[in-house]
């Protein structure tokens, strides 16, 4: 009998996407990364676990090269991106971060002008991208919003006035607006009651399978990373200690940590 | 020899008010923001015998440009003879000899607030606005250390999105005076709370302008044949104010930018922005000689 090999050819054949590097990165006495690589491959979705504090986000602040590591490089395979991101000036690592990644954050006021208009956060990208026809900008925040599924009737209430599910929903119009190659996301569901968050879980995966983008998924909740993720790593401390299949990883986990924490949500 | 043959004979006061070496700061700083057209110059901004926010940006321009063979004239919302134009205009003439003037035509110097005249400036005037925040970006980023990275990265969306949120929300672009303006296709400028009305006169113009802030402590400069254009949609155009079917009722002069005066009754009268234009069309009337220069808007359309 053969055995069963468990990395599918996809995997073995395909180049990553995303290739991070050794990233460390310290606040002070605070060691938030520590060595972390990762990688992310064309159309799949990556999950992130791990406790609070872990340095989740500071990972996706780096890949969205919002913050530069101490150490460490990023490669994107995309056209017109050879090298080590994190060598580009900061005009560059802007415009890239506009035009090809896209990112939701876990608070909303990071990532939303909480007073202007829904349709205009979205409208934003497009204008770093250069878009000067009122039309079609109206056109196609409308388009964005409707493809994360925000009620279109609410498109120029400012973000403020909308419920947290809502304003979830327009951080996403507005990081899909500009059809990102990456799309991060940082603990999108949290806080929001449990039925908004299935309906955000399934706007996510139908975006996901109709666009095939790329996604990194942060969160903390197991079963959110269990709907959505193809490949699962776990953090704890600023270290990667585990990374798998999500479903080799959620029924067979190798460290001690990772089996603490499957078994806590079993 | 002694020292105090090598200085200069006291004097109580310089030529012009200011000392040579803020007069030197001042020129450098002219000189580099003609170098960079739109972009914003810091100086070390001087005090002056009038308080800041009053005009002390320009008034210190003024005071380094002035000769005795200048002729100046100043202007106020328009008007040569409010308070505070004739103030600045006597005190210009006082600490220099210089000539003064309430002609457009005859100036070689016009200090302006909130105006632009109505008849054409040539490649041998200079003009010198008053700019009260010379900062486009500051309604959109309040912090002035990211505002200043955005305009070295010339990312501007932020400022088109404030027109996008003013399409929406009230249905056309709102922002009357200090309309932002990109200057030689490189530099958003906010040029000074001049109307709408006034931004295309320094499209392709032939005169210098400088605009000064006394109290932000910056200079910007226009300089002559520079393009400035107005920030707008390609697919909502740019609108001066309608004001091109309004008449005057003290001159009848019709087709300018015009001061609305409310009446008791609720209707409004209106009266020429351009106080000195409104003298000359009386006086024409009245069968004066005057000499009218060419205007930048005729019949109320822009030429
Ligand atoms: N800008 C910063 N300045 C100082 N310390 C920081 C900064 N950003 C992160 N840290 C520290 O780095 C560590 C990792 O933080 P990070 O926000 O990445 O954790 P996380 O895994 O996202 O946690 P959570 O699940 O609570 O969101 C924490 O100890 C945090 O205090
Ligand atoms: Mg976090």
């Amino acid at each position: 009998m053969t055995t069963m090999t468990l990395e599918p050819p996809r995997l073995v054949r395909t180049k990553p996407l995303l290739e991070i590097r050794d990233v460390s990165r310290s606040y002070g006495e605070v060691r938030a990364l520590h060595k972390v690589s990762a990688t992310a491959y064309p159309g799949e979705v990556l999950g992130i676990v791990g406790e609070s504090g872990s340095g989740k986000s500071t990972l996706l602040r780096m890949m969205n090269l919002e913050e530069l590591p101490d150490s460490g490089s990023y490669h994107l395979d995309l056209p017109d991106t050879p090298g080590d991101l994190f060598e580009l000036d900061r005009f560059a690592r802007r415009m890239l971060c506009a035009t090809r990644i896209g990112i939701v954050y876990q608070n909303p006021h990071l990532g939303l002008l909480m007073k202007h208009s829904s349709s205009g956060n979205v409208a934003e990208r497009l204008l770093i991208a250069g878009e000067r026809r009122f039309g079609v900008l109206r056109e196609k925040a409308r388009e964005a919003l409707s493809a994360s599924e925000f009620p279109l009737e609410r498109l120029d209430a400012p973000p403020i006035e909308l419920s947290g599910g809502m304003q979830q929903r327009v951080q996403l119009a507005k990081a899909i607006a500009l059809e990102p190659a990456l799309l991060l996301l940082d603990e999108p569901t949290t806080g929001l009651d449990v039925s908004v968050q299935a309906l955000l879980l399934d706007t996510l995966k139908r975006l996901q399978q109709e666009r095939k983008i790329t996604m990194v998924i942060v969160s903390h909740d197991l079963g959110v990373i269990r709907t959505l993720a193809d490949r699962v790593m776990v953090m704890r401390r600023g270290e990667v200690v585990e990374v798998g299949l999500a479903d080799q990883v959620f029924q067979d986990p190798q460290h001690p940590y990772t089996q603490q924490l499957v078994h806590a949500k079993l | 020899m002694s020292l105090s043959d090598l200085a200069k004979p006291w004097a109580a006061m310089s030529y012009g008010f200011l000392d040579a070496s803020a007069k030197r700061e001042l020129r450098r700083k002219m000189v580099k923001a003609v170098a960079v057209p739109g972009c914003q110059m810091p100086y070390a901004s001087r005090e002056v015998p009038m308080a800041r926010g009053w005009g002390t940006g320009g008034l210190q321009v003024s005071l380094t440009l002035i000769n005795p063979k200048s002729v100046v004239k100043v202007i106020d919302q328009g008007a040569d003879d409010s308070v505070n134009a004739a103030s600045i205009r006597r005190f210009l003439a006082r600490v220099s000899g210089a000539m003064t003037t309430t002609d457009t035509l005859t100036a070689s110097l016009i200090q302006s607030r909130h105006r632009i005249p109505e008849e054409k400036l040539s490649d041998n005037q200079v003009l010198v606005l008053q700019v009260p925040n010379p900062e486009p970006l500051r309604p959109v980023q309040p912090n002035m250390s990211i505002a200043r990275q955005m305009h070295a990265d010339a990312d501007y969306s932020r400022m088109w999105l404030q027109l996008y949120e003013q399409i929406v929300c009230s249905g056309r672009v709102m922002q009357g005076a200090s309309y932002p303006s990109l200057v030689n296709g490189r530099h958003v400028m906010t040029p000074s709370p001049i109307p709408r009305w006034d931004v295309p006169k320094l499209h392709m113009a032939e005169h210098l302008t400088i605009l000064s802030a006394g109290r932000e402590k910056r200079l910007f400069a226009v300089p002559p044949f520079t393009r400035v254009e107005p920030l707008v949609f390609d697919d909502v155009p740019f609108q001066v104010e309608d004001h091109a079917d309004l008449s005057c009722y003290r001159s009848g002069a019709r087709g300018f930018f015009m001061n609305e005066i409310p009446q008791d009754d609720g209707t409004s009268q209106y009266e020429l922005s351009d106080s000195e234009y409104g003298v000359k069309t009386i006086r024409d009337r009245e069968g004066d000689p005057v000499r009218f220069g060419e205007t930048w808007y005729k019949n109320g359309k822009f030429s």
